[in-house]
């Protein structure tokens, strides 16, 4: 089942390699990794996207706590939590097939951030689900190159 | 006051105490060795990094104390890889220190360039790499902190060689600022509550002893716990010596070449109490007929040991020193007639048993432990010799048994003895070697002679790798491939004289009380040579994947 693990880490060298070491030496898999410097600098925060049994998710947090760089592990599947990946695309856009890719873009409330001769730049953030029906109905004109950030997640407020 | 790199180390050694540094020096070190030269820190040479690194472990084992070593970079390093790697997964106090080229010179690929930092992150329990002179005080505060702290462990500290001569004028911290490690050592005051009822509801109960119980000087608290509920006691191989093997609770050791009696305990036990283990594979054998009936409680100050391998009815996380003083508060005195007469039959039925015949290995071990007393520390190296040892002694106190469990690794007996001989000065140390794993650090013989150690090497000679060949001899038809040492073994009388240590041969069984005695008495290192029987095998023996109550051979 899918995971997804927030980790507040001290923002010092060598601790994405204590983690992704962890996650090699033990088997554990990585789906996604996104990482950035939080409220604090001294401080970054790590969101992980991983699956695996209850019993593997239990050992991954214990695990990831035992390391002595990390200050908070948080299995956000235990609460409510909103989360959000980024992608941006360059789709092949022939003269004639410009206004569709402009329209699935505004539906999916994605924007076009280059245009270039034969082809556009759409960015678009939301869920991973929502960008992946994105990019499947990009797919037919033909993807020239695709980068996505990873899923960045915590948890919702208090209601 | 303004100091350099070099000499903020050795204040740093001489705070955190440390008597023994164990190491070989080399290009980048030689700052740090140049300031230890009129330290009050005693040096000792090895003879190579891997004898340095299970020194500093044995030595950590026997003392309780953190073992320290200091190596150069590159090939220094990573010879300490194996000794590091030994003391993580056996959760030894040590702080290794690595010299490191130059800090411009780092990824480079410069002369001894090792990436040692990224080359051990996963076998120690944290690792730093020191690149300003002015971490150096902090750093070394938190690795000694680190190591000794929770569920100990090694870290390793790299330090180039420019930051060995580069100055700073901090003084070294009194206390340590690491938000994110803080170790839990008090127990859930509720899930003791859980655990102390269970106890008192079983009528079939057993503890399960690991080797942390022996970190954490709880020996006393099994010992109370045992005696006033009446509950038997098995031990993991590190575990030996955390319950005495004299008393008539002790079922003695259990798992692959465990006694029948613990294995048949565990399997038809109620609930089992583990302290300080981790249900390795070698203890719970196939893991779906692993104590079938059996409720599970599992003390332990390490949370990722907990229904790691093994689902857990009632964990509970902490020191077990504090949980089990709390449990024997809680729990009701118990007779459990009926489970210790039934734990008694199967000690008087299927007791540990070797047939006589020629000189046997197990008769070697018998006469150690009756020619010490039971008072030696035995160090092991690893197979056969390591299994026999472990049957074949009665141990009946913590810090007598030093052997590498987890990672068992061949070559680590005789350096960890000269380890325990510096950490116990008065204490007789034998290590029981096989005739393979004494040549995997037999170098060492140098580093005993010359700081005149009376440490004895007891090697049981049967001219194979044994453990090996008596899987071959089980399991593949007896093709005996890669395990045949007899033909090339060193003369290891004349080995032992060669290096300036005694050297004794042992043929038959009237041979060697005479020969332990004259050992034991020896103020110098000798080596044993007993010609024992080529082909005896260790039994019982549960096959690699069956129950654990399945066992072969051994048994009367």
């Amino acid at each position: 089942m899918r995971h997804v693990i927030s980790v507040t880490v001290e923002n010092k060298p060598g601790v994405l390699a204590h983690i992704s070491s962890l996650f090699a030496a033990r088997g554990y898999s990585i789906d996604s990794l996104a990482v950035g410097e939080t409220e604090d600098p001294a401080t970054s925060r790590m969101t992980i996207v991983t699956h695996g049994d209850d019993q593997i998710i239990e050992q991954i947090t214990k695990q990831l706590r035992k390391l002595i760089s990390t200050l908070k592990v948080q299995d956000l599947g235990e609460t409510e939590f909103i989360e959000r990946d980024l992608v941006i695309v360059k789709v092949n856009a022939a003269t004639g097939k410009r206004g569709e890719i402009i329209e699935i873009a505004q539906i999916f409330r994605g924007n076009i951030i280059d245009v270039g001769q034969k082809d556009l730049v759409v960015e678009l953030s939301g869920q991973e689900n929502k960008i992946q029906a994105f990019i499947d109905l990009l797919r037919p004109y033909g993807i020239k190159e695709l980068a996505r950030t990873g899923s960045i997640a915590m948890a919702r407020g208090a209601k | 006051m303004t100091k350099i790199g070099a000499d903020i180390f050795i204040d740093a050694l001489v705070k955190e105490g440390v008597e023994y540094l164990f190491g070989i020096p080399g290009g980048v070190v030689i700052p740090l060795f140049d300031r230890l030269y009129e330290s009050p820190i005693k040096l000792i040479l090895t003879r190579h990094e891997q004898g340095a690194g299970h020194a500093a472990d044995g030595y950590a084992r026997a003392s309780g104390r953190v073992g320290t070593c200091l190596v150069t970079s590159g090939p220094g390093a990573t010879n300490l890889v194996t000794a590091i790697a030994t003391a993580n997964f056996d959760s030894v106090p040590m702080v290794a220190f690595t010299g490191q080229v130059k800090t411009p010179l780092i990824g480079n690929d410069a002369f001894q360039e090792a990436d040692i930092t990224g080359i051990t992150r996963t076998i120690t329990k944290h690792n730093y790499l020191v690149k300003d002179v002015c971490d150096l005080p902090r750093v070394i505060k938190e690795a000694f902190h680190i190591a000794r702290t929770g569920r100990p462990g090694p870290v390793l500290v790299d330090l180039p060689v420019d930051v060995s001569l580069a100055q700073c004028s901090l003084e070294y911290p009194d206390e340590v600022c690491l938000p994110g490690y803080k170790p839990n050592y008090k127990g859930n005051e509720r899930q003791i509550r859980l655990a102390a009822d269970a106890i008192n509801a079983s009528s079939r109960p057993i503890l399960y002893v690991g080797g942390g119980v022996i970190i954490s000087e709880s020996a006393p608290e099994v010992f109370a716990l045992a005696t006033k509920a009446n509950i038997p006691v098995t031990t993991t191989l590190l575990g030996l010596g955390a319950f005495p093997e004299t008393h008539p609770l002790s079922l003695k050791m259990l798992g692959m070449h465990g006694t029948a009696y613990a294995n048949y305990a565990v399997t038809d036990s109620d609930l089992i109490i583990a302290v300080g283990a981790r249900f390795d594979d070698r203890v719970t054998g196939r893991i779906d007929a692993f104590a079938p009936g059996a409720k599970i409680i599992h003390i332990d100050i390490d949370p990722t040991s907990i229904s790691k391998n093994i689902r857990v009815d009632i964990p509970v996380v902490g020191d077990a020193k504090g949980i089990l003083q709390a449990l024997v508060s809680m729990v009701e005195p118990a007779a459990h007639t009926e489970w210790l007469e039934k734990t008694a039959r199967w000690k008087r039925e299927h007791p540990l048993c070797y047939k006589p015949g020629g000189l046997k290995p197990q008769y070697v071990i018998e006469q150690i432990d009756e020619a010490t007393k039971g008072q030696a520390i035995i160090t092991t190296e690893v197979g056969q010799n390591q299994m026999w040892a472990a049957q074949w002694f009665k141990y009946t106190r913590p810090r007598h048994f030093i052997s590498s469990g987890g990672l068992g690794t061949m070559g680590f007996g005789f350096p960890a003895a000269i380890g325990a001989q510096f950490a116990r000065p008065d204490a007789v140390v034998f290590d029981i070697a096989g005739d393979g794993s004494i040549q995997m650090n037999i170098q060492e013989l140098a580093t005993a002679v010359k700081y005149k150690l009376p440490v004895n090497i007891a090697i049981l000679n049967n001219g194979f790798l044994g453990m090996v060949r008596q899987w071959q001899e089980l399991f593949y038809k007896k093709r005996y491939s890669g395990t045949v040492l007899g033909d090339s073994n060193p003369d290891f009388v004349k080995l032992a004289e060669a290096y300036g240590a005694d050297g004794i041969r042992v043929t038959t069984p009237e041979e060697v009380r005479p020969a332990l005695e004259k050992a034991i008495a020896s103020p110098r290192p000798v080596v044993l040579d007993f010609a024992v029987e080529p082909e005896e095998n260790v039994f019982p023996m549960v096959p690699a994947g069956e129950a654990i109550n399945k066992m072969m051979g051994g048994m009367a």
